[in-house]
């Protein structure tokens, strides 16, 4: 039943901002954005979140809790003891906007630097053909919510401001991957992956993937692939040549 | 004061979900440069919650499917209230809307021999669904995203600006309308960032907002569902129609409390999820109503047979329209057959081998193991009914999505007319798709249609939406969380899904005094990112909004779709033909009555006359083909 938890939530904005202490009530079954909605009806009601869907359908209540990355929506106060202090801090890698919100436009940004789904020509609407087992591969990265919180992870961009402009991040790698993979792209987007969007400073450490609430195995399945076909390549002189014949599978 | 931030486009459309992201789509290529704005960041709009389908007639599953079914089905849920014009375009067009996704990249689940898969859903006679599992809103909502980034692209490569003609404003708030004369000049807001107002000048607005939902307090919906358009709309001088109809979904989670209102999709009964009684008895076979007695199957073993054996077998009555099914559980639950938490039992788990429930509902897997320890693999969920979808809404020229006021269209779920009394669930996406598009175009040929200067937004107008958007820091009052948790409270016992005249007097009463509460509303803190201002902003529009909804439910009098009134529990074909309309003037709301556009004839024979008298009085039937040879 209900119980009073000790909460330290990160309040300031870009300028400057500290950690502020709450005592706040907790009910059965709720999670810690139930916990940051009642501060702000009963206590700090100007304490800036983001949300939407309540259910980690959105992909906006991102934050770190006790130093995680997380979903406010999807952490359940029953995963804390009673007497353990929650601290909860905006994302790392974004600059702060105001207490729990951060500036994530990085992502926008990175999003339109990968060329986008080229539709195969001749192929009228409603004529594409795809067989379920081809379009699953692109699927399961298409269940990505954008909420960014393998790219506040990833250790290229973390604390490393100055790789943000040559590196896309793992989710818009994974979105390469997504569209070379799709069965009817008509578009190579190999060597782009290595050269433009920086897929060679990813040394696969997993630390994406095991953020992702949406469970989207984006190393194993997404990044590595990517990978192999970018050394396929590099180490098949002929290639090139014969990628002009090849058809996209 | 500081220089106000001033922008100009040809177009603006507010809103990014479905139906706004459509309409811009649209009107940029078109020609024309366009502004979205949102509240929330972009791709996080309703439409990405939305999980069951799209509904479309492609007939890929089953060949016997075609815009004729489409619109016979759309038009029975509606309980033939709906615009049939609307209902129309909506079945011939959704097909194209879907093909063009795929074109924009989108991946939905495939049928054997390639195409586009559909499935089952409450009221639709065959598999109709596109869908991707669950979670069909997402590829809908980034599919058109990804769409305006190509867009963008383009420009970039023509421009070297990836905004030249298309932009998107997120985390901006409209909070009026401006007009010249009696037309659009442009809209007013503040970016939620920093507070900061920003002026639009634009001769078309599309309003794409969604829903109102946030009003209740069982509900589906975000915090972004305060009716905004709807009452934006509303202010600006257009009329509303249809607001007493609003969908309470049957299946939302009751347990636990933080959670009470999330939806538990459709598809889990489409698929073969069961409901059951605490006596463990499928109460559904009780409740079928007369109009549906001949569709839908009176034992367990038919309604079993027909999820393989579809033709020869009649539909099980879980599938029967929301409003129906929504209904019933009330009445199950209220007669003390309910689950421990005030619910009934929704059961796939001894329906579907574990593995499938998972490839087929894994977003529902994951909410419920999450949200709630249940693995709906083994065991049942509990659900109750949660307020979902608003049919009512802005009232527009269904070909091209205009409103009353010149300059100002709309689209997707704060329009209305296309549903009538109740919506069949995938026909939202699909009509966002549909009429988002049209909207796009009506506003673009309004703009061509122009001549002469554009009207021009006044600093006197500038200013006096200013004042009042700071009002709340001047106030000394309540705080808004406070009076919103009492206006979703008023709204859920007394405009909720039955209804009494009395409760519903009371609940007028009770709006007004908390708008007076409101008018002294007191926020804290500064202009940057306030979740209390913002909400103290977003208040006004709900109330208008809910006022508009208790009016108009008093003053219908018989019980039709989304409206159910304990008072007069029978359908009333009198009614069938008139719409309530909600405008305001000086002295507030006015609600009136307004006839029904009769059915063309050749769409009133797409019916036959014994299933259309149950619905209209015969006079309205003289033009069927049934009496045309007598
Ligand atoms: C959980 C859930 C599941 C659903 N499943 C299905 C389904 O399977 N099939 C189906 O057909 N339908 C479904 N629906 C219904 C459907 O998702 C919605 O009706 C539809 O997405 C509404 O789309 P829209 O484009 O009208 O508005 P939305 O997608 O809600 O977008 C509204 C936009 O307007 C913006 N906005 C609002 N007010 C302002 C303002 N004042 N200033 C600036 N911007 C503003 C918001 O920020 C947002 O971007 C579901 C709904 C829910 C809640
Ligand atoms: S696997 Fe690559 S992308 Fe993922 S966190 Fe590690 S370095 Fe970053
Ligand atoms: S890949 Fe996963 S962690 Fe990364 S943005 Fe998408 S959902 Fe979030
Ligand atoms: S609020 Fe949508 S993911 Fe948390």
């Amino acid at each position: 039943m209900g119980y009073k938890a000790s909460f330290k939530v990160w309040r300031g904005d870009d300028k400057d901002g500290g950690l502020h202490d709450f005592l706040v009530e907790v009910n059965e079954g709720e999670v810690v954005l139930d916990i940051i909605h009642r501060l702000q009806a009963t206590q700090a009601p100007d304490l800036a979140v983001r949300w939407n869907c309540k259910a980690g359908k959105c992909g906006s209540c991102s934050a770190e809790i006790n130093g995680r990355p997380r979903l406010l929506c999807m952490t359940r106060m029953s995963t804390f003891t009673e007497d353990e202090t929650i601290t909860v801090t905006p994302m790392r890698t974004f600059p702060v906007i105001k207490d729990l919100v951060t500036d994530v436009s990085f992502n926008y940004q990175k999003a339109r630097e990968i060329p986008s789904f080229a539709p195969p020509p001749g192929v009228q609407p409603g004529d594409y053909r795809m067989q379920q087992v081809d379009v699953e591969r692109s699927q399961e990265f298409r269940k990505c919510i954008e909420c960014f919180l393998c790219q506040n992870t990833c250790h290229v961009v973390r604390d490393h401001e100055e790789n943000k402009q040559n590196f896309a991040g793992p989710r818009f790698l994974m979105r390469v991957a997504e569209l070379e993979m799709h069965p009817l792209d008509a578009e190579d987007r190999v060597s782009a992956a290595q050269e433009a969007h920086g897929l060679g400073m990813c040394n696969i450490t997993k630390c994406c993937t095991e953020v992702c609430p949406e469970h989207i195995k984006i190393t194993d399945n997404a990044l590595i692939p990517l990978k192999e076909r970018v050394a396929d390549r590099k180490y098949d002189p002929l290639f090139a040549v014969a990628s002009l014949f090849r058809r996209k599978r | 004061m500081t220089e106000i931030e001033r922008h100009n486009y040809d177009v603006v459309v507010i809103g990014a979900g479905g139906a706004g992201l459509r309409a811009a789509i649209e009107a940029r290529e078109q020609g024309k440069r366009t502004a979205i704005i949102c509240k929330s960041l972009f791709g996080k709009a309703h439409t990405v919650m939305a999980e069951g389908g799209i509904a479309a007639a492609m007939g890929n599953v089953n060949s016997g499917d075609n815009w004729q079914v489409h619109f016979r089905d759309t038009m029975r849920g509606g309980k033939f209230l709906n615009n049939w014009r609307m209902a129309e375009l909506h079945a011939k067009e959704a097909p194209e809307r879907v093909w063009e996704l795929e074109t924009y990249g989108a991946l939905f689940d495939r049928t054997k021999d390639g195409r586009i898969s559909q499935r089952n859903f409450g009221g639709h006679e065959y598999p109709r669904l596109a869908h991707v599992g669950d979670r069909t809103g997402l590829e809908l909502i980034r599919t058109l995203q990804q769409k305006i980034v190509s867009l963008q692209q383009e420009d970039y490569k023509a421009t070297g600006d990836y905004e030249a003609n298309i932009k998107v404003f997120q985390e901006l708030t409209i909070t009026e309308l401006v007009k010249a004369g009696d037309r659009i000049a442009g809209a007013f807001g503040y970016w939620r960032e920093s507070g900061r107002f920003v002026v639009f000048e634009t001769p078309a607005v599309v309003l794409a907002t969604g829903g109102i939902g946030k009003s209740f307090k069982v509900t589906s919906n975000s915090w972004e569902y305060t009716g905004d358009g709807h009452a934006l709309a509303l202010r600006a001088g257009a009329a509303l129609i249809n607001m007493e109809f609003i969908q309470f979904h049957p299946t939302g989670m009751v347990w636990p409390p933080s959670v009470k209102g999330i939806l538990v999709t459709e598809s889990v009964r489409g698929d073969g999820g069961v409901l059951r009684n605490s006596e463990g008895k499928r109460f559904m076979f009780e409740y079928i109503p007369d109009v549906f007695k001949e569709k839908y199957a009176t034992t367990e073993e038919e309604g079993d047979r027909w999820y393989t054996d579809p033709d020869n077998n009649r539909r099980p009555p879980e599938l029967l329209p929301r409003d129906e099914v929504a209904r019933s559980i009330n009445s199950e639950v209220k007669a003390g057959r309910g689950t421990p938490h005030g619910g009934v039992f929704l059961d796939v788990s001894t329906r579907l081998p574990a593995e499938e429930i998972k490839r087929r509902l894994p977003s529902m897997h994951h909410q419920f193991k999450e949200l709630a320890d249940v693995d709906i693999t083994a065991e049942p969920m509990e659900v109750g009914p949660t307020c979902h979808y608003v049919m009512g809404g802005i009232e527009v020229d269904p070909d091209t999505g205009q409103s009353a006021v010149p300059g100002l269209f709309a689209a997707g779920e704060c329009s209305g007319g296309m549903h009538g009394s109740n919506r069949l669930g995938g026909n939202s996406l699909s009509d966002l798709l549909v009429f988002g598009r049209r909207a796009g175009l009506g506003a673009a040929g309004y703009v061509d249609s122009l001549t002469g200067p554009r009207p021009l937004v006044t600093e006197a107008q500038v200013s006096q939406a200013s004042k009042d958007a700071l009002a709340p820091f001047e106030g000394s009052g309540e705080n808004p969380y406070t009076i919103h948790t009492e206006l979703q409270q008023v709204m859920n016992d007394l405009v909720g899904i039955i209804r009494t005249g009395e409760e519903m007097k009371l609940a007028l009463k009770k709006l007004d005094e908390l708008r007076q509460r409101a008018n002294h509303i007191a926020v804290e803190g500064h202009r940057q990112f306030n979740p209390g201002w913002h909400l103290a902003i977003d208040l006004r529009n709900m109330l208008w909004i809910s006022e508009c909804v208790a009016r108009a439910a008093l003053e219908r009098t018989e019980s039709r779709g989304g409206h159910t009134r304990d008072d007069f529990p029978g359908m009333d074909a009198g009614w069938r033909s008139t719409l309530l309309v909600c405008t305001t003037s000086d002295e507030g709301i006015d609600v009136r009555r307004q006839d029904q556009i009769p059915l063309r004839a050749d769409l009133l024979d797409l019916f036959e006359k014994d299933e259309l008298g149950k619905y209209f009085v015969s006079e309205e039937l003289s033009a069927h083909r049934a009496e045309g040879t007598a």
